[in-house]
């Protein structure tokens, strides 16, 4: 009886150590002495060990092995690759089209092509300089994730955090002599609060006008097809403008030099006209021979009329709701004239008057209409008080001679 | 006696000139509720549009707006010469979405968002793709309505 | 005051034998103590009625059923039909009132035990009313197809399939299919313009013919006071004159209510929001009207079960036979028949106005 059960025991242990040795020898004794933020922790994480590759996928060795000392001696041992050996160490499968169309054929394959011509890899690669940004430096080590999952430093939201660990530390970016304000300029400007307060992921991080593996500065003459990307319109429309030809003559940036970079505020209508704070009279002047400050003047003056006809039929509007009236056609109506208003402020990218003045035109013909409207509606909410009014004293006079003919029958009797 | 004969005269009169004015001031909002209003019956959600086909081609965008409830629905004519309508709202923030058959594509103007002509968010920021009305062309009418009905 | 010599009220008599009846109305008289206002309590819910007839014919001129109709008609009446606010505004207002109206009156019946012998029909039949009176409240706050309708209709109907047997029938029956849906509005339509206007029409003419025929109740107290210390006034002119006189300031409080508040105010509003969405997620506060909250969140505070059944079927049982015993009320307060003060039925009657009360304001304190 003693003797079975030791020996189902003895049994029991070996068939554990087996699967336990078939699964990884290596967490076995890297979780021995590494705490949370080792690899042996983070790892269980990984996409790659998700899908089922295990540490000698990458690092070779024998998981089986269970001496350390013996795991080294093998053929294609690689341990810990050097800084500027990453890039390949992880294209020998990223960049292997047959392996990677046998794992996860969505993926691309040409990150190590597009980082080759990138300022991260032509520094590391030909320069050697190990402190710019690779593979690992944006994915992780050991966590690597997809970009869709919220919790990955790819994630779009994360993406701002991600470039900002080196763009952001004045020390370490120190000897490359570009700004590190980069991380707060963009969490203030329009697409940072979109993407990080808002939530929109529509809204472009870093990334997206950078590109990612092949990350450069936009050039000069590139910039307005980067912003082209979504504000396809207003690149269409300075692109057919004179100021196209004149920015580029003069090496003058197109976007950036009225929006700014990362730090893109949400654009004023007062930076249109002659006077302060206006944003032409930063290169043209009153005599300097071109029909440009008469332009942004017309221009200005449309805008404003526009905004007067849009705010006055809102607050118009917004008494008639607050009288408690049904303003449903007049809400739609405005909506319309708030699309005529982003038209119209679009179309200023013409620095054309007459492209700008139909859109305007429209627009403050339908602010006109919901505001005489909402006015009807007040009219209407005064006329329902008087009419109350007139009908409570009706019946209140009738009441009073009911109480009147009462008293009177009754005096009679007695 | 004659005072009383007046106070009562005055009384029947009071009573009389209050509950005719009364009556009245009841009978003049019921008399304005039966008056047939500009427009006589209510828009269905079934809704019938107030153009037909031949005028939506006419249009550059062979495109037209619609107004459906407190949204706005566009109705075009696809490539196969399908009517088809969605909501004109783009999806990403508010603008109004535009039919462009030079490229097969429902467009924003604001951010460059890009829609199939089923709805469907191809490019750009758009979160989600634009939801659709059933179409139903009876003679020369056009029928738009949305959901269950 | 007599005019019975007018040459029109001559062509009528000769024909109706209209004298007759004003002669046996003015014989007719009402007990004048210190709870007489009481009797002017039915007046008002009767008045409340007539208007809800008028205010709902008036709306049945634009109103459409149907789950592609029934929102957008009610939005047109208010934002299109000269005065269509007003006549939903003082429909729903004389709704509310009604229904308060008509408790107000069954509670003073009862703790005056009017209820009692020979007026024991007359309290079954204002029972009647008062069922009517509810289920009218019921359907018509559907019939919008708004959300909050919606939502309300789908936990009110619901609660019939918690009936052992026989529940999912009844359910499937009100709500025309599984789910309240359009089919349900039509019922709900049909009910409430046609079913219940009928039936109400009915057990109110016998209702009025009980109270013409056996006039107002006099307090029990008064069985022993002597016939020179009791004091009447005429039934007619005197009490119709005031009758008038309370309908016309009823009528002008709810001119006043309509056009001050004509979404409701407080935990009584009706605003027309958004349309009903089959598929949309139910709001934070499902909320019945106010006179059904009482049942609505003692059923919510039952244990999920009370000794073998559900606890939800053991409200309804418990509601259910509390219901037949208020209604049976005059064959079972057989002291009061004797006018004899029926102490214990007093107390079951404080009872019930506290517990409904309490379950009341609880529920909006809880929300």
């Amino acid at each position: 009886m003693k003797n079975k059960i030791i020996i189902s025991i003895l049994i029991q242990i070996i068939i554990a150590s087996a699967v336990y040795s078939s699964e990884s020898n290596c967490l076995n004794c890297h979780s021995d002495f590494e705490d949370e933020n080792g690899a042996s922790q983070m790892i269980t994480k990984d996409i790659h060990w998700q899908k089922g590759l295990g540490c000698e996928g990458c690092h070779g060795g024998d998981p089986e092995l269970d001496d350390m000392d013996e795991v080294r001696e093998v053929k294609g041992y690689q341990g810990i690759p050097d800084t500027k050996d990453i890039p390949a160490f992880c294209a020998s499968c990223h960049a292997d089209a047959t392996y990677m169309h046998e794992h996860n054929p969505s993926l691309p394959t040409d990150q190590l092509d597009k980082y080759k011509t990138s300022v991260h890899g032509i520094q590391l690669l030909k320069e050697g300089d190990t402190k710019v940004a690779n593979c690992i430096s944006c994915h992780t080590v050991h966590q690597i994730n997809s970009a869709e999952l919220p919790h990955s430093s790819t994630h779009p939201q994360n993406i701002p955090g991600t470039c900002g660990k080196c763009h952001d530390d004045a020390d370490y970016m120190k000897e490359y002599g570009i700004d590190t304000n980069i991380l707060s300029d963009y969490t203030v400007s329009v697409h940072g609060y979109a993407l990080l307060e808002k939530g929109d992921l529509g809204a472009p991080a870093c990334n997206d006008c950078h590109g990612n593996h092949g990350a450069a500065p936009p050039g000069v003459s590139s910039l307005a097809a980067v912003c082209g990307t979504c504000h396809a319109i207003e690149a269409e429309l300075f692109n057919d403008s004179p100021h196209k030809q004149a920015f580029e003559e003069n090496d003058i940036p197109m976007c950036e030099t009225c929006h700014s970079n990362h730090k893109i505020l949400h654009p004023k209508d007062e930076w249109i006209g002659s006077k302060e704070p206006s944003l032409c009279i930063e290169c043209h002047s009153l005599d300097d021979g071109t029909i440009g400050l008469e332009t942004a003047d017309a221009i200005a003056a449309t805008l404003e009329k526009l905004i007067h006809a849009h705010s006055e039929a809102e607050t118009t509007l917004s008494e008639a709701k607050e009288k408690g009236m049904m303003t449903t056609e007049e809400e739609f109506l405005l909506k319309e004239v708030e699309q005529s208003l982003i038209q119209t402020r679009t179309r200023l990218h013409s620095f054309n008057k007459d492209s700008v003045e139909p859109k305007a035109v429209v627009g403050i013909e339908k602010a006109n209409l919901v505001r005489t409207n909402s006015a009807a509606l007040i009219d209407e909410f005064y006329f329902r008080r008087i009419g109350l009014g007139i009908a409570t004293l009706f019946i209140t006079l009738l009441c009073i001679g009911l109480y009147l003919k009462i008293r009177n029958s009754e005096k009679e009797k007695s | 006696m004659s005072e009383e004969k007046s106070r009562r005269g005055f009384l029947e009169i009071l009573l009389g000139s209050s509950a005719v004015m009364a009556l009245s001031a009841v009978l003049y909002p019921i008399f304005k509720f039966i008056t047939p209003p500009k427009t006589a019956e209510a828009n269905l959600s079934q809704l019938k549009l107030s153009f037909t086909r031949a005028e939506i081609e006419l249009e550059a965008q062979k495109a037209k707006y619609f107004k459906y409830g407190k949204a706005l629905g566009i109705i075009f004519i696809n490539e196969k010469n399908q009517l088809k309508a969605m909501d004109a709202t783009c999806t990403h923030l508010d603008c109004t979405v535009q039919h462009r058959p030079d490229l097969g594509i429902l467009w924003c103007s604001c951010h460059n968002g890009r829609y199939g002509l089923d709805g469907t968010n191809i490019s750009g920021p758009p979160p989600r793709p634009l939801s659709t009305y059933a179409v139903k062309e009876v003679d020369d009418v056009i029928f738009v309505s949305k959901g269950d009905s | 005051m007599n005019n019975t010599d007018s040459p029109l009220m001559k062509w009528f008599d000769t024909r109706f034998k209209i004298n007759a009846l004003i002669e046996y109305m003015s014989n007719k008289s009402v007990p004048t103590h210190s709870h007489s206002s009481f009797y002017y309590l039915g007046g008002i819910s009767l008045f409340l009625f007539i208007i809800q007839v008028v205010t709902g014919i008036l709306l049945l001129m634009y109103y459409r059923p149907g789950a592609d109709s029934a929102y957008e008609s009610v939005q047109f009446i208010i934002s299109n039909v000269s005065f269509g606010w007003l006549i939903r505004a003082i429909h729903s207002w004389s709704a509310n009132l009604m229904i308060f109206f008509v408790f107000l009156h069954m509670f003073t019946v009862y703790f005056t035990k009017a209820y009692r012998k020979p007026r024991e029909l007359t309290w079954i039949t204002g029972m009647g009313l008062f069922v009517l009176a509810l289920s009218f409240g019921f359907s018509g706050y559907l019939l919008p197809w708004n959300e909050l309708a919606y939502f309300a209709t789908r936990v009110g109907t619901g609660m019939a399939g918690a009936i052992p047997l026989i529940g999912d029938d009844i359910m499937t029956i009100m709500r025309g299919g599984e789910e309240v849906t359009g089919a349900t509005i039509g019922r709900f339509f049909g009910l409430h313009v046609a079913i219940l206007p009928g039936l109400f029409t009915l057990l109110l003419s016998l209702h009025l013919i009980f109270v013409q025929r056996q006039g107002m109740s006099e307090p029990v107290a008064w069985s022993a006071k002597p016939e020179h210390k009791k004091k009447y006034m005429k039934f007619f002119p005197s009490f119709i004159l005031r009758d008038l006189l309370v309908w016309m300031v009823v009528l002008n409080v709810i001119a006043i209510l309509a056009v001050f508040f004509p979404d409701g105010i407080g935990v009584v509003h009706w605003p027309l929001g958004e349309k009903a969405d089959l598929f949309s997620p139910p709001p934070a506060v499902i909320r019945p009207e106010w006179y059904f909250m009482f049942a609505f969140q003692a059923l919510k505070m039952l244990p999920a079960h009370v000794w073998f059944m559900e606890g939800e079927l053991f409200g309804i049982l418990l509601f259910t036979i509390g219901g037949v015993i208020w209604m049976i009320v005059p064959f079972i307060d057989k002291d009061a028949g004797q006018n004899k003060r029926s102490k214990a039925f007093t107390y079951f009657g404080c009872f019930v106005l506290a517990f409904i009360l309490f379950m009341t304001v609880y529920g909006y304190l809880v929300e």
